[in-house]
């Protein structure tokens, strides 16, 4: 057990709706995350999928610490994230950063370069010695790829790809173990994603980084995660090894949501299984009962509407699957 | 006006796009020849700021002037140059022969009217459609898109719909009128994996029943993979490569596309290690001479440098690149 | 497939040197203050503005400069004489040299205003930035606190407190009025930089910084104000403009500035009862008031233009 660096047990995200401008009142509550269960391993990554609304993003900014759950735990190498205050807190918060989406939004535009990549040291005073901390910030954009004597210059004389590096030198400052990325990729170009997730798994190999992957493209997640949870209106609904979730899904969700990717092979078309799911996602705020899927499954039966089902090994699903139909689904002979 | 049914449906030719800004003058449009014909997919492929959106929005006639300004070229529908038709000509093909869609529905939508009232909106000006013709004809529509009880859906507001469903008005308000070419600009960019599959579906289904030809521009090769008869890849401003949809990706001709398809992460295989397009593209207001993609690209030599950009080389029929070193790109 | 033959050249060879040079290369470092001078440095509303006020500045700082005739040198026999070569404005009911107390008067009447709007600025930016930054009752408290303020005729509650404040007949009354202004004006500073705060409060690097770890001082004064400050500042330099504005207007009622203090709203309140027998004493420091307004304003609206990137 020793190699787990994270494990999250009944993670429970609920935003209140309120009512009132004075006297609030509690409306209901959108479950953006509930009950949601993840383990880590050293050197690994653990890619999460979903559509928008699934909470997957909502999760990684739990795991940071940048959203209280409403209840459940996280434990870090051991510290309890929930439970600790103060400095201790701080100091085990080292352990996990993340790289945020937006490489626009995420970088103070009226701060240089160095004084980005430097803060995490104005506000962990004891990582790097004052007079070590230049160098730091130097040997960062060097790892990064970027220029060292860029130092100096402000977030908007940088293009989309290199503002997402000096997120990832940021993130990197403080020697975390743990690294979540929240849709590290999605908002840069097609040939400026190859450049950073090929930096992400050098990275990876060279500081012996896990990584939380949090991505819509699944696509990308396939590629960069050994592990894989997919993620269905606030609840994993099947999880297992890269090859298990792309190759034998169980779940219905994952097996729509593979069929509908767009593979880039023309030589594909026709051959390839298409399953549309009808209609939206529910509202989170209003899930649906037992099954949260049933709505749109094509497997649904009435008993889904009255037993949840939970994530879990079953009969025909080699891996944990929270279907009561669980079964391999052939999407796609390969040539 | 004059068309001629022998003329493809679309056609540009040598269209030049320059915006004149503060900081210089960026040439975002640099030559592109484009032919669209009835029942076609021709997707436009290329990255931010290669030029295919204002490619199609200067067909439009939506460009911005200024900044923006056609310097040059021919915008032929069935013949006749758009570009230079008096401007009310110009609007009335626009609005009954030409559709377009956005990438983002909401603020193409009117959020103070209904959806009804905004497609109904387009009877009653173009068609002197009665309110009541109107609106049957709207909830006609909503239905064609396949919108879940259209008819007590059509008085609702454009926020009401989800992301995937105000794509389908949009869809309805483009088609309403039965254009000829339908333009669409990234139009499953900002949804779900899952929901672009049913608006990739249905525009696929419409263009079938319609014979309409369909411009799809995006960046994504899946689903241009999926659904395109024709690619144009396009380059700082420039097509640098044509063709049908299996040659491109089975034989790619230029080494940006080349460099491309090798760069994106597969579904349906796993590999370590992807190729990477070093560099960045350029900036529109400094392109380098000689071919565009020289300091990007790995078989470039001394006569990339040099101006003109490579001219554009007949590999076979329908099928163009513009490299000096196709050859070995295919492997010939 | 072999043979490959040119058909169609895209582009044609033309000269290359007609390919723009001009743009910013990515070498250059430009921060957001250099983006807003290269606007403002084109901006006929930013030079026209600024020069007046830096000419206003200088008569509230060097007034000898401009005349060299005293404000207080009155001569009765001098009343309501006509215009001289020392006294291009004429002279007034009490043969004072208009001109020597219009230039005077600029001093007052810009220390008022240069306070009263620090103090409506400290007051409007703390309290912005607590509501803003820290939400929940002390949000609602504050909010609705502006609300009430807001809703109180300001003429009334001006001359109520001013009043109040200048109790002491022997003063000159520029302290009252600087605390009226400033008590009564940090209202819409406050609720621009509540704003500001939530929209930027709400940014990604924000989230960054407090993920490392980071307190509430660093978020608020290394990541919030900065990119908050903005539409403020602009507010404060519009305040400005007002408050000067005000202080005439409270000195006009009596109950503004008095005794040996000159400015422009008590040239004007002196001049009102012999506006007919002669206009000069109650134009000339009207005009220099409308335009010293006007010019704040104007720079202000300049500034915020330019560093608006929304507005590019």
């Amino acid at each position: 057990m020793s190699d787990v660096v994270l494990e999250a047990r009944g993670l429970v995200k609920h935003f209140p709706i309120t009512k009132g401008v004075v006297f609030r009142t509690k409306a209901g509550a959108v479950r953006a995350v509930d009950g949601v269960d993840l383990q880590l391993r050293r050197g690994e990554t653990l890619g999460i999928v979903g559509e928008s609304g699934c909470g997957k993003s909502t999760l990684a900014k739990m795991l940071v610490g940048l959203e209280k759950p409403t209840s459940g735990e996280i434990q870090v190498r051991g510290d309890d994230m929930v439970r600790l205050r103060g400095p201790a807190l701080r100091h085990a918060r080292r352990n996990i950063q993340m790289v945020m989406q937006d490489p626009y939004a995420s970088l103070n535009p009226r701060m240089t370069v160095g004084d980005i990549i430097g803060e995490p040291f104005a506000i962990h005073p004891d990582a790097v010695p004052r007079q070590g901390r230049e160098r730091a910030v130097r040997d960062l954009l060097d790892v990064v790829g970027l220029n060292p004597d860029h130092i100096n210059r402000y977030p908007h004389q940088f293009s989309g790809g290199q503002r997402q590096r000096i997120g990832i030198a940021r993130a990197l400052a403080l020697r975390p173990e743990i690294i979540v990325c929240d849709e590290p990729v999605s908002a840069l170009d097609v040939s400026i994603q190859a450049q950073v997730i090929n930096l992400l798994e050098r990275l990876q190999r060279d500081f012996g980084l896990s990584y939380i992957f949090i991505a819509h493209d699944l696509s990308v997640v396939r590629h960069i995660s050994d592990r894989i949870a997919v993620m269905y209106l606030g609840k994993v609904v099947e999880t297992g090894s890269h090859v298990a979730i792309y190759d034998q899904p169980t779940h219905p969700y994952t097996q729509a949501l593979l069929s509908a990717v767009p593979v880039p092979d023309p030589r594909l078309r026709g051959h390839r299984r298409h399953i549309v799911l009808e209609g939206d996602v529910p509202s989170p705020a209003d899930p649906p009962s037992g099954c949260r899927f049933r709505t749109r499954c094509w497997k649904a039966q009435p008993g889904c509407a009255q037993h949840e089902p939970t994530l879990e090994v079953r009969q025909r699903s080699p891996h944990p699957s929270a279907c009561h139909y669980a079964e391999t689904l052939d999407l796609a002979r390969r040539y | 006006m004059n068309f001629d049914p022998q003329a493809p449906l679309l056609q540009v030719n040598d269209m030049h796009v320059e915006f004149r800004t503060r900081d210089g003058v960026a040439r975002a449009v640099n030559g592109v020849n484009l032919i669209l014909r009835p029942g076609e997919t021709l997707a436009v492929l290329g990255e931010s700021g290669c030029g295919k959106s204002v490619t199609a929005q200067a067909i439009m006639g939506i460009l911005d002037s200024p900044p923006a300004h056609v310097t040059k070229g021919e915008v032929l529908y069935r013949g006749v140059d758009l570009l230079r038709l008096p401007e009310d000509e110009r609007r009335s093909i626009r609005a009954n022969r030409i559709a377009m869609i956005f990438q983002d529905a909401l603020s193409a939508l009117n959020p103070v009217y209904s959806v009804g009232f905004q497609i109904g909106e387009l009877f009653r000006t173009h068609r002197g459609a009665s309110r009541q013709e109107a609106k049957r004809r709207a909830v006609e529509l909503l239905d064609q898109v396949r919108i879940p009880a259209a008819k007590s859906r059509v008085d609702d507001y454009p926020h009401q719909f989800s992301g995937g469903m105000r794509q389908r008005v949009m869809i309805a308000m483009a088609l309403a009128l039965d254009p000829d070419v339908l333009i669409a600009d990234e139009p499953t960019t900002a949804l779900d994996v899952t929901v672009q599959a049913q608006i990739m579906g249905l525009l696929a289904e419409l263009q079938r029943e319609r014979t309409m030809g369909l411009m799809l521009i995006t960046h994504d090769m899946g689903v241009v993979a999926d659904v395109a008869d024709t690619i144009a890849v396009m380059y700082a401003g420039r097509v640098v490569e044509y063709a049908p949809v299996y040659d491109i990706y089975a034989r790619p001709a230029h080494p940006y596309t080349k460099a491309l398809l090798e760069s994106i992460p597969r579904l349906d295989f796993k590999g370590r290690g992807l190729n990477v397009i070093g560099g960045l593209p350029p900036a529109l207001t400094d392109i380098p001479r000689g071919c565009p993609f020289h300091p990007r690209c790995a078989y470039a030599r001394d006569v990339c440098r040099q101006d003109p950009p490579p001219p554009a080389y007949q590999i076979a029929s329908q099928r163009i690149a513009s490299c000096h070193f196709i050859r070995e790109v295919l492997g010939v | 497939m072999s043979d490959l033959n040119a058909v169609t050249t895209a582009e044609a060879p033309g000269p290359a040197a007609n390919r723009p040079r001009h743009g910013s290369s990515p070498a250059k470092p430009r921060s957001l203050a250099g983006d807003a001078w290269l606007d403002l440095r084109s901006s006929k509303i930013f030079w026209i503005s600024a020069a007046l006020v830096a000419v206003i500045l200088l008569m509230a700082v060097w007034p000898s400069l401009f005349t060299s005739a005293g404000p207080r040198d009155c001569v009765l026999a001098n009343k309501h004489a006509a215009a001289t070569s020392g006294a291009p404005f004429g002279y007034d009911f009490q043969g004072c040299n208009v001109y020597a107390k219009t230039i005077y008067g600029a001093r007052d009447s810009l220390i008022v205003g240069v306070f009263a709007t620090l103090i409506a600025g400290v007051v409007g930016l703390l309290a912005g930035l607590a509501a803003g930054y820290y939400g929940g009752w002390l949000d609602a408290v504050l909010s609705r606190f502006v609300d009430v303020m807001l809703g109180v005729p300001f003429l009334l509650a001006a001359i109520v407190l001013a009043k109040r404040l200048s109790s002491d007949p022997q003063s000159n009354g520029i302290v009252a009025v600087t605390l009226t202004l400033g008590l009564l004006g940090w209202t819409t500073s406050a609720r621009v930089m509540r704003s500001a705060v939530i929209s930027a409060k709400g940014q990604d690097y924000v989230a960054a910084a407090r993920m490392l770890g980071a307190g509430a001082a660093r978020q608020m004064f290394r990541h919030i104000l900065p990119n908050s400050a903005g539409p403020f500042l602009v507010v404060l330099t519009i305040l400005l403009g007002v408050n000067i504005a005000s202080e005439a207007t409270l000195s006009f009622l009596g109950v503004g500035l008095k005794g040996d203090a000159i400015s422009w709203g008590l040239a004007i309140a002196e001049a009102g009862p012999s506006v007919r027998t002669a206009a000069g004493p109650l134009v000339w420091p009207s005009v220099f008031l409308a335009v010293t307004v006007l010019a704040f304003i104007m720079l202000g609206d300049a500034v915020r233009d330019a560093f608006d990137p929304k507005l590019r």
